[in-house]
């Protein structure tokens, strides 16, 4: 992908742009003549969905950002006043809470894809690891953000989330209160919480961009699992081929975020946070949005606070050693069928601990959650570096193009009979 | 000199972060005693948590001390708990997870917290549930018979 560009000024003013800013052969090598391998499937779609989403809730965000007061007498009322007053307020604020949710959606579909194919393998390992940055990015927007609206379940996860640094032994304490601005949750930690979720998507607009600079230097992954050899006969330019696949991709996401923010919106909420908030009142039950519940079980399947914390933590920030944790030097797995089985268990526990993780953590569903939460870090721990040593690998293609040639060749042999 | 230099440049950027003037005044609270009857519960507001104040009667006294130490969860004694025997004063949030206790209720007519069971006595000692330890006493003291400051 480096080498002179490919890029013809074809008028006057793009000569006279491209001597001073060198911006047209840019975005032309980058995003027009860039090199897309041919047999990407639709997974591999998700990382414009993504970069969709990010900018619709940049978008919806500032203009929801124009009516909302970060103030804790007012906050309520002023998203009320967005929902009732303010003109298309109903829909901004929906396409916003919703877009949340879709934008966790896609992170997860995006994750698991590279997971399944080896897309943190060698050389893209950075690549992976800037995901994960990602990922707590937008973990840390996603919880300022829910905050914000100052209903029964903003305040009481603020209070559960921000109460988990008093964990910490020595410092824990002073930590908390410096954090947020008083003994408890009130109108300083609104505040603050307003001005770095506002900030945060910004920081993530960067760190997305030098991702996608990583995923140019080395280039994609493919569901083969086998790099680029030919550029000529495995690869497409990315526009139009990529763009439209992409916009196609993006076109069908948006039909499950408009029929959640139309005729569902609700549905992911959580009714108490219609309920505005009251510090001597406690809810029933205190759940996160359902993009954090597999975390939250984890948290609450530890008996003990400060290493309950620590597995929290650990368990975001653990993927980031997958590159080394999974030294089978076979990336995807249609040709791992040992990973294949681990891979579903580990869907399966995370889709477990997700549902684990709204129930009360008591009985039955304590026990289910730290079994669960077990599997998770053994998966990463112990499951997948004995896989990847002992594994009996099936044979890759020698190439994409071999891969593709074989495919063809079966598919004619199917129609011909 | 030049760390000092940038300690001094960054440190109003970190300290401006901690609690400001407004909310350290609001870091104690004074509560009248005079209107609480004997027997009665009153719930204020310190430092944004509810603190319960409880004019305990003789009656509840008397159980609250016989308590024996080996039957407590997170054993203490009521004295060690208490600086007039008649005025409990606890932090009304559960240990467990955060709930607030309902007062009046329970086994031992202390507290019960509705979330996961949590029981407490008379003196606000864990007694039967999920909870690792007694309701908190929070730093107060008395400014005069009618009147005690917390924080």
């Amino acid at each position: 992908m480096s080498g002179p560009s490919k890029y013809q000024p074809e008028s006057g003013f793009a000569r006279w742009l491209e001597r001073r800013l060198p911006i047209l052969s840019f975005m032309y090598d980058s995003f027009v003549a860039y090199p897309t391998p041919k047999n990407l499937n639709y997974f591999w779609t998700f990382g414009a969905i993504l970069s969709f989403m990010l900018v619709a809730q940049l978008v919806t965000g500032i203009v929801l950002a124009m009516h909302y007061t970060a103030e804790t007498s007012l906050a309520f009322f002023s998203v009320e006043h967005i929902m009732r007053d303010v003109n298309w307020g109903m829909f901004l604020r929906y396409a916003h809470a919703n877009g949340a949710s879709m934008f966790f959606l896609a992170g997860y579909i995006h994750i698991l894809r590279g997971m399944y194919y080896g897309s943190y393998k060698e050389p893209r390992e950075i690549l992976w690891i800037l995901g994960v940055v990602i990922f707590m990015l937008m973990m840390a927007t996603g919880f300022l953000g829910y905050v914000l609206p100052w209903g029964q379940m903003s305040f009481w996860a603020a209070t559960v989330i921000t109460n988990l640094f008093t964990a910490i032994p020595l410092v824990g304490d002073s930590i908390t209160t410096w954090l947020l601005g008083g003994y408890s949750v009130d109108n300083p930690t609104l505040n603050r919480f307003y001005a770095l979720h506002y900030l945060m998507p910004f920081v993530l607009v960067a760190v997305v961009a030098v991702h996608v600079w990583a995923l140019h230097v080395t280039g994609q992954n493919n569901p083969e699992g086998v790099e680029v050899k030919d550029f000529e006969k495995e690869t497409v330019p990315f526009t139009p081929y990529a763009t439209l696949k992409d916009a196609f991709g993006i076109g069908a996401f948006l039909v499950v975020y408009a029929w959640l923010t139309f005729f569902v919106p609700n549905y992911l909420g959580h009714p108490d946070n219609y309920v505005e908030a009251n510090p001597l009142v406690t809810p029933a039950h205190i759940v996160p949005e359902w993009y954090f519940l597999p975390y939250y079980a984890i948290l609450r399947a530890i008996p003990n606070k400060l290493l309950g914390v620590i597995a929290l933590f650990a368990a975001v920030l653990l993927p980031a050693a997958l590159p080394w944790l999974d030294g089978s030097k076979v990336k995807s797995g249609r040709y791992r069928p040992l990973f294949r089985k681990a891979f579903v268990l580990f869907v399966v526990a995370g889709i477990g601990l997700g549902y684990l993780g709204a129930q009360p953590p008591e009985g039955g569903f304590l026990m289910a959650a730290r079994l669960l939460s077990l599997y998770y870090f053994l998966h990463f721990l112990v499951v997948l570096p004995w896989v990847a040593r002992n594994e009996i690998t099936l044979p890759e293609p020698d190439s994409i193009e071999a891969a593709l040639a074989a495919k063809k060749a079966s598919t004619m042999d199917a129609a011909h009979g | 000199m030049a760390t000092v230099a940038a300690g001094a440049a960054v440190w109003p950027l970190i300290q401006q972060m901690n609690p400001d003037a407004s909310a350290r005044a609001l870091a104690s609270v004074e509560v009248d005693l005079e209107g609480i009857a004997a027997g009665q519960i009153v719930t204020v507001k310190w430092r944004g948590k509810p603190v319960f104040v409880r004019h305990r009667t003789p009656a509840e006294i008397a159980a609250a001390e016989k308590v024996d130490l080996g039957a407590l969860p997170d054993p203490q004694e009521d004295s060690k708990r208490v600086q007039k025997p008649q005025w409990l004063v606890v932090v009304g949030i559960c240990p467990h997870l955060g709930c607030i206790p309902i007062g009046h209720d329970g086994e031992f007519d202390g507290w019960f917290c509705p979330c996961h069971g949590s029981t407490y006595d008379v003196s606000g000692r864990i007694r039967s549930g999920p909870s690792p330890s007694n309701l908190a006493v929070p730093e107060y003291s008395f400014l005069s018979d009618t009147k005690i400051k917390i924080g």
